[in-house]
């Protein structure tokens, strides 16, 4: 349930980037915010000076085969401990053109969930200082969680598909 | 939390060097002091450390992508192995996530039920950690004494589910079966002995003046650092920022009980020790305040739709039958949506972000893992201490590699 | 008092042998055998789960020092028995092998868990589906976890076969032959 101060502040936010949302949405108890990459970085250093979000809880990529110039979405999940008020921003880029700014100059917290993002999708955040795989061998030559490959290892030799199911 | 008099930059030797060399000195990924694996490769000048270079990876098991193979109720076990040293956290964590994702409302009972075994798997996790603690500075009684505890606990969740570590407790829904009578024996048997035991080991170790020499001043952050790296749980708490998820989104009938959060004042790992201890006072206070006030009710929601029938109902009702298929075949119908769900782990907010297309398993299952985004801050914290230093502040900051690297 | 202390103290059995006044004779192989599997140092390779469960099995509860493992050995030097519990990575897997290679002979595995011994439930691209694709074996103890029980049936296992190894069995060719086919580089 949200409070009147909590629906303040959501309602605060959305007037007053108004030219710069694309769209909103709620999801659950969560406001939605659709942006394009130019102005993340404006949007997000706004939030952080004027409306108090000053913690980033959580970064993350969601690959979407079928949209066809919008496959991968950049989700951020921003957090208000004042008035305890969560948002979600999120960026689609399509697969082919796959950069995105990097929050690392806002949030020190994003430089290693920006590498992770970069390890299983192979997003690339500009102005990252350090952009490398982080999770997965450094020889790995793909990028695991697209949903074009597979969750088994596919050199194996030994295991006969018709015992397992596959 | 410390009233010993803190002498300035007690742990940071002075800005020369010692003979002008820098040898790079590798921890890891096997090292006796390391309780998990992760690398750091040190560039250090005699034994004051200039720099580190972390390097996580080494057990990563592709949660996230074996998860979006997998129907929904077998996700508990994978949930399992994120901190494994807790566990039922984990668990009830993702049962909390589905049933915000569906809808389901479960009886207050269940909750209560709930909160019992989250709070003894967080006393079990900060356990684990300050004993570590002691292992790391040379003390090993405490280690010994505190185990024999966790055997206890093991106990009790083996009452509950069967298993001791990787538990997999209650289902989506509520749990299995109500805590039986003999449980209720066994956990006033522990309430009533740990309290003294516990003491024991507080007496060995808190106001040990060889202790407090050598955690005091190690490893120290500032909040803002710590807002600013994401941190969580005890680490954010002993740096004076006090933020819990329990108390900012209760959960599960979190906003019935009584409990304090405990804060500290350097963020060192004098700090963090001393918050885990107070933790487990207070996880002790709430199991007591909800055996109290346990409703009465049925240990499980009213949701066919995701709780197995009983196995009666099952050989003889044509209904729990279909049920009873199309939940074990994965055939249920989910809804769509997207949902993100914090619990309280034991290091942290641990986050689910589940998104559901309908289908069977999940289209994209996130985890938001404190060690994973605390440990970025590491070097930070060790940049011109000692090396036994550098292995303190790592054991204090309780890295599970399981959620490190996921 | 003899009551007491015949029930509660087991004598081990001596090796075959001839025994007379103020000697006893028997076979080298036997006597080293005896020493050596109620003497083994283990080295604990613990990189997860499995990992907690040996702490609670070196505890005082299921107590593994009675087993003669007191002293945990951390630098592979020195150990003989090398316990890999957890899931090994195909990250770890070099370095798992280059701590294999720089045990001493004789040397004994121990692979604790389902994941180190098959690859467990993380049938997946990041995980190395059990150990033996990169270091010999000697005994697999299943469980996921393995109750403390199970793991202390995997070390009685392990003495078994040090002692009745014979001292020979390190250098002979089919030792060789194994080791090549595991791509572990043999010194003469």
């Amino acid at each position: 349930m949200r409070s009147p101060e909590q629906q303040e502040i959501i309602n605060a936010v959305l007037t007053a980037h108004k030219e710069l949302i694309l769209n909103s949405e709620e999801l659950y108890d969560i406001t939605s915010i659709e942006l394009s990459k130019e102005n993340l970085i404006p949007f997000v250093e706004d939030l952080k000076t004027n409306h108090g979000f000053g913690f980033l809880t959580d970064l993350t990529v969601v690959h979407y085969p079928d949209n066809s110039g919008r496959e991968l979405c950049g989700s951020y999940l921003i957090h208000n401990w004042m008035k305890n008020v969560r948002l979600r921003l999120k960026v689609y880029i399509s697969i082919e053109d796959n950069h995105l700014p990097s929050l690392t100059p806002l949030f020190r917290t994003s430089n290693w969930l920006e590498r992770e993002a970069f390890d299983n999708f192979g997003i690339i955040y500009d102005n990252h200082p350090d952009l490398r795989r982080i999770l997965n061998m450094d020889e790995m030559d793909y990028h695991p969680l697209l949903k074009q490959y597979a969750l088994e290892d596919e050199t194996r030799k030994d295991k006969d598909d018709t015992f397992f199911g596959r | 939390m410390s009233d010993v008099k803190k002498k300035e930059n007690h742990h940071l030797v002075s800005e020369d060097t010692i003979d002008g060399e820098i040898a790079t000195l590798n921890l890891g990924p096997t090292h006796p002091a390391t309780h998990g694996v992760f690398q750091n490769v040190l560039k250090i000048d005699g034994e004051k450390i200039l720099s580190a270079e972390p390097t996580i990876g080494y057990i990563h098991r592709a949660f996230e992508k074996l998860a979006e193979r997998r129907p929904f109720n077998q996700i508990t076990t994978i949930t399992d192995r994120l901190n494994y040293c807790s566990s039922p956290i984990n668990n009830i964590g993702w049962q909390l996530t589905v049933e915000k994702l569906a809808g389901i409302e479960v009886p207050k009972k269940v909750d209560y039920m709930r909160v019992i075994i989250m709070e003894l798997a967080r006393v079990a996790d900060h356990l684990v950690c300050n004993s570590v603690i002691g292992v790391d500075t040379g003390a090993l009684t405490g280690f010994t004494y505190m185990f024999q505890e966790r055997e206890r606990i093991y106990d009790l969740f083996e009452e509950v589910c069967g298993a001791r570590l990787t538990t997999n407790i209650g289902r989506i829904g509520g749990f299995e079966r109500d805590f039986s009578p003999k449980f209720y024996k066994k956990l006033d048997e522990f309430l009533e002995g740990f309290p003294a035991r516990f003491a024991e080991f507080d007496s060995l170790l808190t106001r040990n003046r060889i202790f407090m020499d050598r955690v005091i001043g190690a490893g120290p952050i500032t909040p803002e650092d710590a807002i600013d790296y994401g941190f969580t749980g005890p680490n954010l708490r002993a740096a004076g920022v006090d933020y819990d998820v329990r108390v900012m989104n209760p959960y599960c009938s979190y906003e019935d009980f009584e409990f304090d959060v405990p804060i500290g004042k350097d963020g060192d790992t004098y700090d963090r020790y001393m918050v885990r201890m107070e933790e487990i006072r207070e996880s002790l206070r709430i199991i007591h305040q909800a055996i109290d006030k346990m409703p009465e009710g049925l240990h499980h929601a009213d949701v066919p739709d995701f709780f197995l029938p009983e196995k009666e109902d099952v050989y003889t009702s044509m209904e729990a039958l279909i049920y009873h298929f199309k939940i074990v075949m994965g055939e249920t119908k989910i809804p769509e949506g997207e949902v993100y769900f914090a619990v309280e782990g034991g290091n942290g907010e641990l986050g689910y972000h589940l998104i559901s297309d309908g289908g069977r398993t999940p289209y994209r299952l996130h985890f938001r893992r404190p060690c994973f985004i605390y440990y970025q801050a590491y070097p930070e914290m060790i940049k011109g201490s000692l090396i036994s230093d550098a292995i303190l502040t790592l054991s204090s900051l309780n890295v599970i590699a399981g959620e490190l690297d996921a | 008092m003899g009551e007491i202390e015949k029930s509660m103290v087991e004598m081990k059995e001596a090796p075959e042998g001839y025994e007379g006044r103020g000697f006893f004779a028997t076979k080298l192989d036997s006597v080293i055998g005896m020493a050596r599997s109620n003497s083994l140092w283990p080295l604990p390779f613990a990189t997860s789960c499995c990992g907690i469960e040996f702490m609670a099995t070196a505890s005082t509860n299921y107590d593994l020092a009675r087993f003669g493992m007191e002293r945990m050995s951390f630098s592979p030097r020195q150990a003989d028995l090398l316990m890999v519990m957890g899931t090994i990575a195909k990250k770890m897997g070099p370095v798992l092998k280059q701590v294999y290679d720089q045990m001493a002979e004789p040397k004994w595995v121990l692979s604790v868990g389902a994941c180190a011994s098959s690859g467990g439930i993380f049938d997946t691209y990041s995980v190395l589906q059990g150990i033996d694709n990169v270091i010999p074996v000697d005994v697999y103890v299943p469980g996921c976890p393995p109750r403390p029980e199970q793991i202390l049936e995997g070390v009685m296992k392990i003495q078994e076969l040090a002692k009745s190894e014979s001292l020979r069995r390190r250098n002979s060719d089919e030792y060789k032959r194994m080791l090549e086919g595991y791509n572990i580089e043999v010194s003469k």
